[in-house]
């Protein structure tokens, strides 16, 4: 099994998914990324999926599962990066992420997360 | 009185064979087409009707080329199956002049043979103008479907005509992918030209909608007539929390408000733009 690296920016996480997901990588990583968000305090997750090309209904409902879990620890989830193709089939899977918040690209993202705490700061 | 069917053949294609100039002739007097382009199917004819296996794939591609250089001359295809029809007509008299049983029964076999020949130049035509129309189809798909940039961070798509699943799944993918190419964060998506809106075409919108909002952009749908709102609320289609506005013009102001862009004076004649920090 592959693990995926989660890298630390400031408050920030940053998790680059660049391998195919399977179950068992879905799985590991909610549970590397909760650690990592109470261990370093992050107040941000950033999942990058540019290099995602095929999604199924499980890894889409990753994505929720992660932003419920970070939420939970006070941690903003943003998906940034999705594929045209990806976001039509999770569309044609009936699948809408709600409660996932989404940016065209990481830079975007970060900007996203800036402007949700100082919204709330 | 019966006749053998295979003595009959070979008596009518002997017939064929040995009568060419008259044959020829009487052909083109009837059918007033060119001798040169009946001498080749002629000999095309003679060259499958002597050979035992029955291969007519030579007369088939002399007849295809033959009804396409009529079609460009103007001919209907009927006109082009007339001629190849005529042949009938032209080989009855040597049959007749023949006077025998066998030539007789076997005209009835040439004359299904020239039949299924004649049919083909039209199936050719048809086929032809099929292959038009696709391809027709497939260039108004990619002419129908602009994705213009309207602002900084602002792509729009002015729809014009019906759409269908088919130019809707274009639609979609070249708007996403000009959203991702342009890092743009808002879509305008005008339907202004658009003649009616039941709920496939309703589904295949917020469909566009949603994909769009999962890469991460904001999509505004804007040019609902009176009469499609009347339909959009008749048919009870549920736009949920999609910003429709009924204008390009106040979809491009959402816009501009959403992406930090704020309009001044809009009331008097000079209007003042000023971008905020990005």
């Amino acid at each position: 099994m592959q693990r995926v690296p989660i890298l630390k920016l400031g408050d920030i996480l940053i998790v680059s998914i660049q391998i195919d997901l399977d179950d068992q990588s879905v799985l590991a990583l909610q549970e590397d990324l909760a650690d990592m968000v109470v261990s370093t305090g992050a107040r941000g997750v950033i999942i990058d999926i540019t290099a995602v090309e095929i999604v199924d209904s499980f890894i889409g409902r990753m994505f929720s599962t992660i932003a419920a879990i970070t939420r939970m620890l006070d941690a903003e989830t943003v998906v940034v990066g999705m594929r045209p193709a990806v976001a039509i089939t999770l569309v044609e899977l009936g699948l809408s992420l709600g409660g996932v918040r989404t940016a065209l690209n990481l830079e975007k993202g970060v900007a996203m997360l800036e402007h949700v705490r100082g919204g709330a700061g | 009185m019966t006749v053998p069917a295979d003595a009959a053949r070979r008596r009518i294609v002997e017939l064929f064979l040995s009568s060419e100039e008259r044959l020829l002739q009487r052909w083109t007097q009837l059918s007033g087409a060119s001798p040169d382009d009946l001498r080749d199917l002629y000999e095309a004819l003679r060259t499958a009707l002597s050979s035992d296996d029955g291969d007519f794939a030579d007369v088939r591609g002399l007849l295809a080329e033959l009804s396409r250089a009529r079609v460009r001359q103007g001919h209907t295809p009927s006109d082009t199956a007339r001629l190849v029809f005529s042949l009938k007509e032209a080989l009855y008299e040597a049959a007749e002049a023949d006077g025998g049983p066998e030539a007789l029964r076997g005209f009835v076999w040439f004359s299904r043979l020239v039949d299924d020949l004649g049919l083909f130049t039209f199936e050719t035509y048809t086929a032809a103008r099929e292959r038009i129309i696709l391809d027709q189809a497939e260039q108004l798909l990619e002419l129908s479907t602009p994705v213009v940039k309207l602002w900084e961070g602002i792509v729009a798509v002015p729809l014009v005509g019906t759409l269908d699943s088919a130019r809707t799944q274009v639609v979609m993918e070249k708007l996403l992918q000009t959203l991702v190419d342009t890092g743009s964060e808002h879509a305008v998506i005008d339907i202004t030209g658009v003649p009616a809106v039941d709920t496939q075409v309703a589904q295949h919108l917020l469909k566009t909608v949603v994909a769009a909002r999962l890469m991460g952009a904001e999509c505004v749908i804007s040019g609902i007539r009176p009469q499609i709102a009347h339909t959009i609320v008749t048919l009870g289609i549920e736009f949920g929390d999609i910003v429709t506005k009924a204008s390009l013009a106040d979809a491009l102001s959402y816009a501009l408000k959403r992406s930090g862009v704020e309009i001044t004076g809009a009331a008097k004649t000079r209007v003042a733009v000023r971008a905020e920090r990005a």
